[in-house]
């Protein structure tokens, strides 16, 4: 199973990345390393084992409902490029 | 309904957005309170700051326990919660926190009124995830502006199979689903901020025949606009078809001005949202002591009361399906009869559904507000019952208690008649004292009436009713009445 490099493309599209040819060819050959690691690891006989949705077999945890957080605008917004009455401004979006 | 349809069968599914009553947001302990300046309750984790993890909130867990159970679905023992990747600047994490192949409810029913009969729509599963902020496109100059506030607030989207055949249906089906999150507490059901919203697919085919494809009407917020959007939908695919069109799978807007549906994207660009289980949250595990408990506290849910106070009051369908349309009006009406004495829960229910109502619609307030208590309203109905006062007089009993007068106390109905003298004349004798006299004060009525016109009767008794202050028993006047006039 391998990759394309219209799906690379897609995949960057998706994530809103710009990418030269020349990095979507890196990139293809890169995700396609990955993909041959996962076939190695889908050729394991797993047959009756229970899929896991986390790498430690353990319960989430919980936290009560509690307001905990103050208003720290001033310092998120002080790191932030652009603002304006309280807002984050960032390029248009248009539907 | 198939023949407004040309014979064509309209099949609907609708997602539901409620947002759950939680103090803080499901995986930050920011508030969620409506109306903050912006980005005041925009926290690090709901930011999406380097290094911040979600923990999740124990209520909107409780929350969608509370709905699983009042739906009779499955409250899975565990459920995942998966990443959703789409690219917008109101998402700073570049995915939204929801749950994809595992959720929290799977299956239940609601059921639902169409005409005189219930259906039950199936449900496929409810899951817990978080809102996206708000984008603000206008007045920045070629920006648009992103107010976090919403971001990170707890949602249960509650998805229904395709089992409605009709915007009426769907309508029905938006509102039973709408009571109950608010029965249960765990959604404040305000459409206008939001707190409630639903998505309709809809799509047509001929009866029998394999599922048409379906276009997605967003963010309905109004009762109103469903059926018009849904109605304008099924129209619009009906003659696309017809006129040998194809449907094209589609997210759509309704317009409410031109009161059209219009596409938003179309297929080539739909979302390819690659779900994944989130490395940053665990199974989310439910124990059965847990469900239990929830159980434990779950209120009595409407169809049952309603089953209730038919065969417990005597009450019609109408009036039991009126008096559970929320859980306030219910508590009041029970609170009334049991004030008022099992025997007057047919009157107890007519002063809640017609008089009580009336007044609290006209004012503006909400059932909570009213200045009459419900065991006021009950010892004002037991004094109809008891025959203390008339049904005439009591609504006068109850314009004072609603001004207020006769105090706070459980008696105001009781203080009032005491005080302003309401108290109905029984006593036959002192009837018929009044009566003589009003015989011998409108001597050229009684004999019109004598003449055969029925019309002076009805003259000599309001004179007769009048001459009491309203306080006589109106049968009995009547029949004072015509005894001695020997009719």
């Amino acid at each position: 199973m391998s990759l394309t490099l219209e799906q690379v493309r897609h995949v960057a599209k998706l994530a809103r990345i710009e990418i030269s040819d020349a990095e979507a060819q890196t990139a293809l050959g890169e995700l396609n390393g990955i993909f041959s690691l996962i076939e190695a690891m889908q050729a394991v006989d797993t047959q009756g084992v229970e899929p896991m949705a986390h790498a430690l077999d353990l319960a989430q945890r919980l936290r009560a409902d509690r307001v905990s957080e103050v208003d720290r605008r001033e310092a998120f917004q002080a790191v932030a490029p652009e603002t304006a009455a309280g807002l984050y401004l960032v390029p248009k979006v248009i539907e | 309904m198939s023949e407004a349809n040309r014979g064509w069968e309209v099949v609907i599914g609708i997602e539901t957005h409620a947002q759950l009553a939680t103090q803080s947001k499901i995986f930050s302990g920011a508030s969620i309170a409506f109306g903050a300046a912006p980005n005041v309750q925009a926290c690090a984790v709901d930011l999406a700051l380097p290094g911040v993890l979600p923990v999740l909130n124990r209520a909107a867990v409780e929350c969608a326990i509370r709905f699983g159970l009042a739906v009779g679905a499955e409250v899975a023992e565990r459920s995942v919660f998966a990443r959703k990747n789409y690219f917008y600047p109101d998402l700073p994490k570049g995915y939204q926190i929801s749950q994809f192949e595992d959720p929290v409810v799977k299956g239940g029913e609601i059921v639902i009124r169409v005409g005189d009969a219930d259906k039950t729509i199936r449900l496929t599963r409810a899951h817990l995830e978080e809102d996206a902020g708000k984008s603000l496109h206008e007045d920045f100059h070629g920006k648009s502006g992103i107010d976090l506030n919403r971001a990170g607030t707890p949602l249960l989207e509650i998805v229904s199979e395709p089992d409605l055949r009709s915007s009426a249906e769907a309508v029905a089906y938006a509102r039973a689903l709408h009571a109950l999150v608010r029965w249960i507490g765990i959604c404040d059901g305000n459409m206008q901020e939001g707190s409630f919203r639903c998505d309709a697919n809809v799509s047509v085919r001929r009866p029998g025949g394999p599922l048409g494809t379906r276009r997605e009407i967003k963010n309905l917020n109004s009762f109103r606009f469903m059926q018009q959007a849904i109605d304008y939908e099924v129209r619009w695919q009906i003659e696309t078809i017809e006129d040998g069109g194809r449907i094209q799978q589609a997210t759509v807007l309704f317009d409410p001005e031109s009161g059209e549906t219009r596409a938003m994207r179309s297929k080539e660009d739909a979302h390819d949202y690659r779900y994944f289980p989130d490395p940053d949250l665990l199974p989310l595990v439910i124990g059965a002591d847990w469900i239990e408990r929830v159980r434990g506290e779950m209120p009595e849910l409407p169809v049952a009361k309603r089953a209730r106070f038919v065969a417990d009051y005597g009450l019609s369908d109408y009036d039991a399906t009126t008096l559970t349309a929320s859980l306030e009006i219910s508590s009041y009406y029970e609170a009334a009869v049991a004030s008022a004495g099992t025997a007057s829960a047919k009157p107890c229910a007519n002063w809640v559904m017609v008089d009580l109502a009336a007044r609290v619609n006209r004012e503006g307030i909400e059932l909570a507000a009213a200045p009459v208590s419900a065991v006021q309203l009950g010892r004002l109905v037991a004094r109809i019952s008891d025959n203390t006062i008339s049904n005439n007089i009591a609504k006068k009993v109850f314009d004072a208690m609603w001004a207020g007068e006769g105090g706070s106390g459980d008696d105001a109905a009781d203080r009032i008649i005491e005080a302003q003298g309401l108290k109905q004349i029984t006593d036959s004798g002192a009837i018929e004292a009044l009566i003589d006299e009003v015989l011998a004060n409108n001597a050229a009525m009684v004999a019109e009436f004598r003449a055969g016109k029925e019309k002076a009767f009805n003259a000599l008794v309001g004179q007769a009713m009048k001459a009491t202050k309203g306080k006589a028993n109106p049968q009995q006047v009547n029949q004072l009445l015509r005894s001695k006039l020997g009719a």
